[in-house]
């Protein structure tokens, strides 16, 4: 039997989620990881990746990010056109200006309902628009199921659609402080119930990803304290865990993040200041955390891929916020890129923004469709075939940007 | 949305859909009139008066009519014997024979004092109040307030939903109200749903749970709940909106392979033109529209608003005449084989096995026909898989519900948030499903390794001291003494039970130290995620 063969006879079978191990492949492809963060509530990509246009600059009286120059401070220019936040500064810049960082603008879904939830599962799911809705497997456990040795697993409470469906994925959130629940002394006891029972690899796989996860924190904690930290940074600690984790044995991975509706009040006194610039800032903060984390040699066989269901309306709203718009800016990271074409590290299709090229007039548009994005980053990355990404992202055409 | 078969549904009688049941039906007509009768008479049953015959009901029966088995529902399903318990249990109009503390804190909730309309009335003059603050801060505080208010109703109807599904008598009736909240899904956190969930599932939901099919879809149909969760308010004539008609379909009656097309998707949605919700007066039409009017609460069906040409659904022709049509559309859902079908595998699903046998779900459809729920059940619990087949991992609900049974038996909760935050934590918290097609009802969703650690720590705190259930949330009642709940008694040293038992379980429960661990180990075991 065909190896592929075999593993789609294996994920369909009802036995999959009980028999599976990782051990019956050898990995191919040397290791080649990748991380899915999903920015929840459609981020503001328009204030991390900032136009140097003047119709943004009208459009958003309040909250638009002047350039900085000579003694002014302000977003830091990349090329002619875009500009970088400047809460980026000392973790996203560096990282683009070594060739690890590139942007995607006017990316995202043809899905208009504009709604959080129909976008983040229409999105999740990977589905044509157009499909019935198949709320079976998301894209990337379909991914999983054509990768040997994946071992998926979502860094969250519970397992999202996105990893959905017959390849057995692990879930396991690593956010907050990962306390000792009581439960350690029963571990044993827990482990021996479960003895040749079905469950007994989940069982033990929980009870190991915690362990790991703990022994990680409380090393973290020590060293944190030891350097005067609190030990407890949001996603930056959460993203150390993450590295750490998937260093060892895991390809694939999800996260998300959320707090991202900005609908009022996204900025404060100034532009550069205020929630949505916290949240910037601890997400530049986690990406470099997870670089460095994985250390150069792992982190150039990864690649990490920041994505939201949708960008935000281009003109600010009444409340100096904005509201679910369209396209959006997503970001891919990794060690192992290609060196950017033109010197710029702005990727794939764009055109200039002005009143006349908004989408409905309000939104921008989508250039770069998410299915053929990540499918082109996906070939590259895991040497798929037409086949398979047929199977992760039907119907899609994937598109190599040039970005591996 | 394109679908693959795109026929219109015929009025044949497709021999392939009518196959005749392998075996004799159970529950022949003469057998539906002794169970009737039986049901008819629960206090005789209480009083023992049962059969000295009556066979012994298996675990897994009681398991599964129930919340999960304790010491008082084993004992009332051995009383009444297999065919009594069986029958208490499908008796449309049991009595929920509730505890004294939990009536008395049903009766305390204030959201169902008031009338629906009355309510929501009240809820939006608050939102445009503090949408109306002039100053910001002010504003801000004015939200606050509107916020609290519905989470409060939440909580209520939340806790409302939980005191009954561990303390009532009609078990069943109280699982399919959950299962059917579920097929009927609405999420909380869509508008002003919050304020409508009590209403919804006592009006709508939980009177028919045992009963017909087809009043459940059209009290569904005229609840705001359903009508402002799907968008059916912005359904208009000339400006329709598709959203209710194609989950009508889809989820709600024929499922997604029930043989209807986009065709059908659009006619019913302009079928559904003009159903709505009107909190104010009503509106000023023209005269030969006003006896076409309806309204019923905070629902309308406004006739202005209706598309009154013809539409063809399912191959048949509705004559444009106003909300009629809706109700035609209805009588016609509820009867068609495919609803039957489809319906009934969900209840066969959630109740037996993730993969039903086919045979099973044929024979409940057979006796659904029209949409007859307790005849479909009965067909279901007659069957020997359902008090003897495999083993079904519990999703969260009935896990967390079962553990509390287990644990605390009739010990009346005094504050259910701790049992909320426990179903949110494992995924599957009220009244949270965004999607329209409700929580998924097979194990896989439900099995993960993050699912069983964090079941674990929620076993742990159960069988440790109750995490604050029986603390009173609101008034300042001292807290009943803690304490820890004594698991291992006599539903757990009961033939039945301990015949479930592995052996490697029976080693770690004995290795316990302390009745907290032996109680946290117990529901932690595998033989306790199953039902």
């Amino acid at each position: 039997m065909h190896r592929r063969q075999f593993l789609a006879f294996a994920a369909a079978s009802p036995l999959a989620g009980l028999c599976w191990s990782t051990r019956l492949w050898a990995a191919p492809e040397a290791g080649s990881r990748l991380l899915v963060v999903f920015l929840r509530g459609g981020y503001d990509g328009l204030s991390l990746l900032v136009p140097r246009s003047g119709f943004y600059a009208e459009a958003r009286p309040r909250l638009a990010l002047a350039v900085a120059g000579g003694a002014t401070p302000g977003a830091i220019a990349l090329d002619a056109d875009w500009a970088l936040h400047p809460v980026l500064a000392d973790t996203l810049l560096p990282l683009a200006r070594a060739g690890q960082l590139r942007f995607v603008p006017f990316a995202g879904t043809e899905d208009l309902s504009r709604s959080h939830f129909e976008t983040q599962d229409s999105m999740e799911l990977g589905l044509p628009i157009d499909a019935r809705r198949d709320y079976s497997s998301g894209f990337m456990n379909r991914l999983a199921a054509r990768l040997s040795g994946a071992a998926p697993i979502a860094f969250t409470e519970q397992l999202p659609l996105i990893l959905r469906g017959s390849a057995p994925a692990a879930n396991l959130s690593v956010r907050g402080k990962m306390a000792k629940s009581g439960l350690e002394a029963l571990q044993p006891a827990i482990s021996a119930m479960y003895r040749d029972h079905p469950l007994q690899s989940r069982v033990e796989e929980a009870f190991a990803l915690q362990g790991r996860v703990r022994q990680d924190a409380a090393g973290a904690m020590q060293a944190g304290m030891a350097a005067g930290g609190s030990g407890n940074k949001g996603f930056e600690t959460e993203a150390r865990r993450i590295a750490g984790l998937m260093r060892e044995s895991h390809r694939l991975g999800f996260v998300d993040m959320d707090g991202w509706d900005t609908h009022i009040g996204q900025c404060g006194a100034s532009s550069e200041i205020g929630i949505l610039a916290n949240r910037l800032g601890e997400l530049g903060r986690g990406l470099a955390a997870l670089a460095d984390t994985l250390g150069a040699q792992e982190w150039r066989r990864t690649v990490v891929v920041v994505i939201s269901e949708f960008g935000r309306t281009v003109r600010e709203n009444g409340s100096r916020g904005t509201d679910h718009g369209h396209g959006n800016t997503f970001l891919v990271l990794g060690g192992g890129l290609a060196a950017a074409r033109a010197g710029s590290p702005v990727a794939g299709e764009q055109q200039a923004i002005e009143a006349a090229t908004l989408f409905q007039n309000r939104d921008l548009p989508v250039l770069n469709e998410y299915r053929a994005l990540l499918g082109g980053i996906m070939a590259r990355q895991f040497g798929l075939d037409a086949r398979a990404l047929e199977a992760v992202f039907p119907q899609a055409r994937p598109r190599d940007l040039g970005l591996l | 949305m394109l679908y693959a078969s795109k026929q219109p549904y015929a009025f044949r009688r497709n021999t392939a859909q009518m196959t005749q049941p392998p075996r004799p039906a159970p529950t022949s007509p003469m057998r539906r009139r002794v169970l009737r009768a039986v049901a008819g008479m629960p206090a005789l049953w209480l009083a023992g008066l049962a059969p000295a015959r009556a066979a012994l009901p298996s675990y897994r029966l009681v398991d599964r009519l129930s919340w999960g088995v304790s010491d008082a529902e084993l004992a009332l399903a051995t009383r009444l014997g297999s065919a009594g318990y069986i029958a208490l249990q499908l008796d449309a109009q049991a009595g929920a024979e509730l505890p004294a503390e939990a009536e008395a804190q049903l009766a305390a909730c204030s959201s169902l004092r008031q009338p629906l309309l009355e309510t929501l009335v009240a809820v939006e003059a608050q939102r445009k109040a503090a949408e109306a603050v002039a100053d910001e801060e002010g504003r801000n505080v004015a939200r606050d307030a509107y916020t609290r208010e519905l989470n409060r109703r939440v909580r209520e109807a939340a806790a409302r939903h939980l005191l009954r599904a561990l303390y009532s008598r009609a078990q069943l009736r109280e699982q399919m109200t959950w299962f059917w909240f579920n097929h009927f899904s609405v999420f909380q956190y869509k508008s002003y749903i919050r304020a409508m969930l009590a209403d919804y599932e006592e009006s709508a939901l939980r009177p028919h749970a045992l009963g017909s099919f087809r009043a459940m879809l059209g009290a569904v149909a005229q609840h705001p709940a359903m009508l402002r969760f799907l968008d059916n308010e912005l359904n208009l004539a000339g400006r329709g909106n598709e959203n209710y008609a194609r989950e009508l379909l889809e989820l709600h009656t024929l499922g997604v392979d029930g043989g209807y097309g986009q065709r059908d998707v659009q006619e019913l949605a302009r079928v559904l033109t003009g159903h709505g919700i009107n909190l104010g007066e009503p509106p000023a039409l023209k005269p030969d529209l006003q006896p076409l009017y309806v309204r019923r609460g905070a629902y309308e069906f406004n006739p202005a608003r209706h598309d009154f040409g013809d539409k063809q659904i399912l191959g048949r022709t509705i004559r444009g005449r106003g909300a009629a049509e809706l109700d035609e559309v209805l009588d016609l859902l509820a009867a068609h084989p495919a609803s039957a079908r489809f319906v009934c595998r969900r209840i066969a699903t959630w109740m037996v096995a993730d993969q039903p046998p086919a045979a099973l779900v044929e024979r409940m459809a057979t006796a659904f026909a029209g949409g007859d729920i307790r005849a479909a059940l009965e067909v279901l619990v007659q069957d020997p898989v359902f008090a003897e087949g495999p083993d079904k991992f519990k999703d969260p609900a009935h896990f967390v519900l079962s553990a509390l049974r287990a644990a605390y038996d009739r010990r009346v909760v005094l504050d259910t948030a701790p049992i909320q935050g426990w179903l949110s934590r494992l995924g599957e918290g009220l009244y949270n499903r965004a999607s329209p097609d409700g929580y998924p009802l097979v194990s896989e969703a439900w099995n993960g390794s993050g699912q069983l650690a964090a079941r674990f720590e929620v076993a742990r705190a159960i069988g440790r001291d109750g995490a604050g259930l029986f603390k009173a949330a609101e008034n300042m009642a001292p807290a009943q003494a803690a304490g820890f709940p004594q698991l291992a008694r006599a539903s757990y040293y009961d033939a039945r039970a301990q015949a479930r038992m592995r052996a490697q379980t029976r080693r770690a429960l004995e290795s316990a130290q302390t009745t907290q661990d032996w109680n946290a180990l117990y529901l932690s075991s595998p033989e306790f995620m199953m039902r």
